[in-house]
């Protein structure tokens, strides 16, 4: 289980999560929800280790991550897949490379690291691209690719940082389908950051709205639909200030 | 955009130092891409140092006899060029011309690594940035300036030579006399000592640099030209120290 307590997170003087408690249980998808600049990514990094919180605790399986070290680390982060906002593929490697990078790391046998590259470029529909350098690729075509370095490693959760920002509505209804795809075919358990209302409400089991740096409400998408509370009533209708 | 202070990049060049030593322990991060580094930071680097050692030989020849013309004699000519190429300018100024070519190209991968996210990535999938990214290149470039300097080195005074020979009053006999009259092994290594010396804190800067940079283009802009006043300035600094320790 993914458990954040009290996490407060300060860049200089900007103040970015002011006391964050959340819980993510097992075999859920949990979408995270809020404004542009809210702190969502940040504390997505927080429960990967790449970024430090400046109090509070993050626990994975009840490991504190704020208090480890990068070698402590290393087996925590293999049973995490993070799927970035724009991919964040390496340009220098081919997709099949960037697949396999992460897979060298566990010491995998080589038979099993093609297979599944091959299965993991499958899954999302793209075993074509395997020879391919990221720059051949339209920006949704990475972010696949990016879904399929994450879902190789065969991790525990998946943490999902604005999957459907910036795609056509089909493409963002494909990434939908991949990560309900990836909650019941793998098992996973999956963190999903976004702005995208449809998408939340698509495919998470339990919904949370971060404002001002506090999670304003969590609760199944029935229940944040029907929210009274007039700042989730605000976000849900879109209305500005 | 704001620099870094000197303190800050001597404080930051010390912790990437020692991050770097102590990643030198994951050999299967780094080993696989250290030929692929020399490579690309060594062997790619030899036009560009031998352009400048061919010069430098032709002006230091011609130099020297004026200088020395009347009152010293000529075959002299050879101990100064050989000297002062391998002992000096050979290094320093291939070490010069590498700052600029490998630091800038360090900065600028590692830079852009950083700013999209790639370096992130890495430590999701459990490499060490340090391991992964900073050893090889720095490794490469400590094994690969000495190789580069030696070429301009060989090939500085042998552009001296032929000058001599050509456009001076001096024979082949009288110029390897100068040159033979003066020379110490210790001419040779410590001129390469010290190239290795830059090799390392030129690849170190540039890494650092690199993986500090942020906010996109701009940014990566300003690390690559701050990593290439950086490794000027180190092997300025590291050249007083070797001659201050060495000489």
């Amino acid at each position: 289980m993914i458990a954040l307590e009290e996490v407060v997170t300060r860049f200089g003087t900007n103040e970015v999560l002011r006391g964050v408690t959340l819980e993510v249980p097992d075999g859920s998808t949990t979408v995270l929800l809020g404004r542009s600049g809210s702190g969502k990514s940040v504390l997505l990094k927080h429960v990967i280790g790449l970024i430090r919180p400046t109090s509070g605790t993050i626990r994975v399986d009840g490991h504190a991550i704020e208090r480890l070290t990068r070698e402590e680390l290393v087996p925590i982060r293999r049973e995490i897949g993070f799927v970035f906002q724009f991919a964040a593929l390496f340009d220098s490697m081919t997709c099949g490379d960037n697949l396999r990078l992460g897979l060298i790391r566990q010491r995998m046998a080589s038979d099993e690291i093609e297979r599944r590259v091959v299965d993991s470029l499958a899954l999302v529909g793209m075993p074509e691209v395997i020879d391919r350098f990221p720059a051949e690729l339209s920006g949704g075509m990475k972010k696949r690719v990016g879904i399929a370095r994450a879902v190789a490693l065969r991790p525990r959760y998946i943490l999902w940082d604005e999957p459907t920002s910036g795609l056509d509505p089909v493409t963002s209804a494909t990434m939908d389908l991949l990560m309900q795809r990836a909650g019941q075919e793998l098992g996973v358990t999956s963190v999903v950051v976004t702005h995208d209302l449809g998408s939340a409400f698509t495919v998470g089991d339990r919904v949370a709205l971060l404002h001002e740096g506090r999670i304003r409400a969590v609760g199944t998408p029935d229940e944040i639909r029907a929210s009274e509370d007039p700042v989730v009533r605000q976000f849900i209708e879109g209305r500005p200030e | 955009m704001r620099f870094p202070s000197v303190s800050d990049t001597i404080s930051g060049a010390g912790a990437a130092a020692l991050r770097t030593g102590r990643a030198l322990a994951d050999t299967s991060a780094w080993g696989p891409q250290l030929v692929v580094q020399m490579g690309r930071l060594g062997v790619d680097s030899v036009p560009i140092a031998l352009f400048i050692a061919t010069f430098t030989g032709i002006v230091l020849s011609l130099l020297a006899s004026y200088i020395f013309t009347g009152m010293v004699p000529l075959y002299f000519v050879g101990a100064l060029v050989g000297k002062t190429i391998m002992m000096e300018l050979g290094p320093v100024l291939t070490g010069m011309a590498l700052a600029g070519r490998v630091g800038a190209n360090i900065a600028a991968e590692l830079g852009t690594m950083k700013v999209t996210e790639q370096v992130d990535a890495l430590e999701t999938l459990a490499w060490d940035p340090a391991s992964y990214l900073v050893v090889p290149r720095v490794l490469a470039a400590i094994i690969m300036f000495p190789v580069v300097t030696a070429f301009a080195i060989a090939l500085g005074v042998a552009a001296g030579w032929i000058t001599s020979v050509n456009l001076l009053d001096l024979s082949t006999a009288e110029f390897v006399k100068g040159l033979r009259s003066f020379y110490q092994s210790k001419d040779i290594w410590f001129g390469l000592v010290k190239a290795a010396s830059f090799g390392g804190a030129v690849a170190l800067l540039g890494a650092v640099r690199g993986l500090r940079a942020t906010g996109g283009a701009e940014g990566v802009g300003a690390a690559a030209t701050r990593a290439v006043t950086l490794g000027c300035e180190a092997i300025l600094v590291l050249d007083a120290f070797w001659a201050l320790v060495l000489l």
